[in-house]
């Protein structure tokens, strides 16, 4: 009997897992065509050979500086910022076991952006600096938020509302630096306020490659102990779990890699909102989802910033097309959480 | 057969923020029996348990398994030792019966490891002791307040500790229910020597099915015991200011309290 209820366990587990390594892997191979998709499309089309030939460093008339300096970096931008707004926004969905608990609708992102548009327009400072700044900006908007909300007792609605407000406010002094700012163009307005990987450039990106690359294999090792947060902080801790030193691991993580992609493109909207519910909706609940929820991620910057490209017939940044995507999926889940009388 | 540990809280004052709850209690926990703490709504049973199972930490005086100090053991190996079912747990969306049990399976695994021959193993065990192996593929959002219940104290056995706290195990269930998981905790008991601690709300049923009993009121212990030495009118009327005749339970012979209202003439 004892063995028939294993292998009955197992099978389901088997089935469930089979179906987690079959979406992961069809996300990451629509990641890769979308990314040759980033590199092959443009004004002109050049021949895929010359386009390999060119990013393997050959000087190849016209194709290089297309791809190397303007498609090689548009491209990477588009996927490592998706990949950090999907697993920081899971992060923060599932340790905060709401969907609306989200750095883009909390306003840890506004926070960010703040920070970075402050460190760029008025002191001119350097990648470095302008990183630095937008974490240290992302974590204290969560401490005041976590301070505002805490109240008799901590109330993740009560967080959510509070984040909404500050968000607003962060934006009114995003909106007010960009007006006061010398070089009040359009583009950067639009970069700032909504994201876009228009002019991104190589000498940007180091920040944000190193946080990904570094930051996202902390976070996919913590998601055990992430899957036991999301069991409340009391079945989490009769676990073994140290429940504050892991919520402050992933919390700092989770706010540098949103910072740090926010610094780079700009906050691009809704993607961290998104990334996490399609995935979970893809690859269903109960195990770790952080790597699709990256992986969607990329997709939808990718994804929106083809279609911002090349489907109208003026360029549009790819955070408007995401929110377009974003703003009806945050409505319904107002109504719904409003039903549920949950806010 | 599960390990025999000495379990005690010494001189242990507890409470939240600025408010002290409890007011030095010394206990020992009878090791391989069910315990159960009894006493009126706010008297700190709640607290009490949380604070034995480490969830709350004393404000002072201490709580030690074999004379260490559980502050003092690393949480993982700790986790080993001892489990606690919370009062109400949170459901987490769309996972299935088999995963959330599986978590109970932490403190066992490393950081990577996915699940061993034992793990299996001990999450089957658990599933088959709290009869919900046909659930197992399920949702748990699927499943009836009862049933969901069992999966949470499955996952608690599926941890695999020698002592189990459970925090009002049966409130909000049926009583057909409350019945069949306190037997299953009995079996348990019976079958592996788990020590059992669980606050319970009903005197009746704690009278039945507990060894031993920790009258609690106002933050202190009153009096502890086996039902019969503890369960008495004079007890009933000092912890919950009750009127009653305490009579034995036709079936077992166990006390049972009847109260006395203001409307009904006695007989």
């Amino acid at each position: 009997m004892r063995n028939d209820t294993i292998a009955f366990i197992m099978s389901g587990r088997r089935q469930r897992r089979r179906r987690w390594v079959l979406v992961t892997c069809s996300l990451a191979l629509l990641a890769v065509l979308l990314c040759c998709a980033m590199l092959l499309l443009g004004n002109t089309i050049y021949p895929v050979k010359e386009i390999v030939r060119a990013l393997f460093g050959e000087q190849v008339k016209g194709v290089s500086f297309a791809v190397n300096t303007i498609r090689l970096p548009r491209m990477l931008a588009g996927l490592f910022s998706g990949m950090a707004f999907g697993m920081a926004g899971i992060v923060f969905q599932t340790m905060l076991r709401n969907p609306l608990a989200n750095p883009n609708i909390i306003g840890i992102t506004s926070g960010s952006s703040a920070a970075a548009v402050f460190c760029i327009t008025i002191l001119h400072s350097t990648n470095a600096v302008v990183s630095v700044a937008s974490v240290v900006a992302g974590l204290i908007t969560v401490l005041i938020m976590y301070l505002l909300s805490r109240g008799r007792s901590f109330s993740i609605g009560r967080l959510i509302l509070i984040g909404i407000g500050m968000q607003a406010m962060l934006d009114a002094v995003v909106s007010y630096l960009i007006l006061i700012s010398a070089q009040q163009d359009i583009p950067t307005a639009l970069r700032w306020l909504t994201g876009s990987l228009n002019g991104s450039q190589m000498k940007e990106l180091p920040p944000l490659l190193i946080t990904v690359i570094v930051l996202a294999p902390i976070l996919i090792a913590l998601s055990k102990h992430l899957s036991l947060l999301e069991l409340g902080e009391q079945s989490a801790s009769s676990l073994g779990l140290n429940t504050d030193k892991t919520r402050i691991v992933l919390i700092v993580s989770a706010v540098a890699m949103v910072a740090i992609a926010t610094a780079t493109t700009g906050p691009i909207a809704f993607v961290s909102f998104l990334a996490g519910p399609i995935a979970t909706r893809l690859v269903g609940a109960g195990h770790s989802n952080v790597v699709p929820a990256g992986l969607v991620g990329a997709n939808l910057v990718l994804g929106a910033d083809l279609i911002g490209q090349f489907l109208f017939e003026v360029r549009y940044p790819v955070g408007i097309i995401t929110g377009l995507l974003g703003a009806p999926y945050l409505i319904f889940l107002l109504i719904q959480m409003n039903r549920k009388g949950e806010l | 057969m599960t390990a025999t540990h000495l379990f005690q809280a010494e001189q242990l004052v507890a409470g939240y923020d600025h408010k002290t709850v409890i007011h030095g209690i010394d206990l020992v926990i009878p090791s391989n029996k069910i315990s159960v703490i009894i006493g009126a709504n706010g008297c700190g049973k709640s607290t009490l348990l949380k604070t034995l199972a480490r969830l709350i930490k004393p404000i002072s005086g201490q709580v030690t398994v074999d004379g260490k100090p559980i502050s003092k053991i690393p949480p993982k190996k700790l986790a080993r030792i001892i489990g606690m079912l919370p009062q109400s747990p949170i459901v987490p969306e769309g996972i299935s019966v088999a995963d959330l049990v599986g978590r109970g399976r932490f403190p066992h695994q490393s950081m990577f490891s996915g699940w061993s021959k034992k793990d299996y193993e001990a999450v089957a065990e658990a599933m088959e002791i709290m009869n919900i192996t046909e659930f197992a593929n399920h949702d748990i959002d699927e499943l009836s307040g009862g049933q969901r219940q069992r999966v949470w104290i499955a996952m608690a056995l599926a941890q695999q500790t020698d002592i189990l706290f459970l925090d009002e195990p049966t409130t909000f269930l049926d009583i057909t229910y409350q019945v069949e998981i306190l037997d299953l905790l009995t079996d348990l008991n019976r079958k592996h020597g788990t020590t059992i601690m669980m606050v319970l709300h009903d005197i009746n049923l704690s009278a039945r099915y507990a060894d031993h009993i920790f009258a609690m009121h106002e933050g202190k212990l009153v009096a502890e015991g086996t039902p019969s030495e503890v369960i008495t009118s004079t007890m009933v009327k000092d912890i919950f200011g009750l009127n009653c005749t305490v009579i034995q339970d036709p079936l077992c012979g166990s006390p049972m309290v009847v109260p006395r209202g203001r409307h009904h003439a006695i007989r």
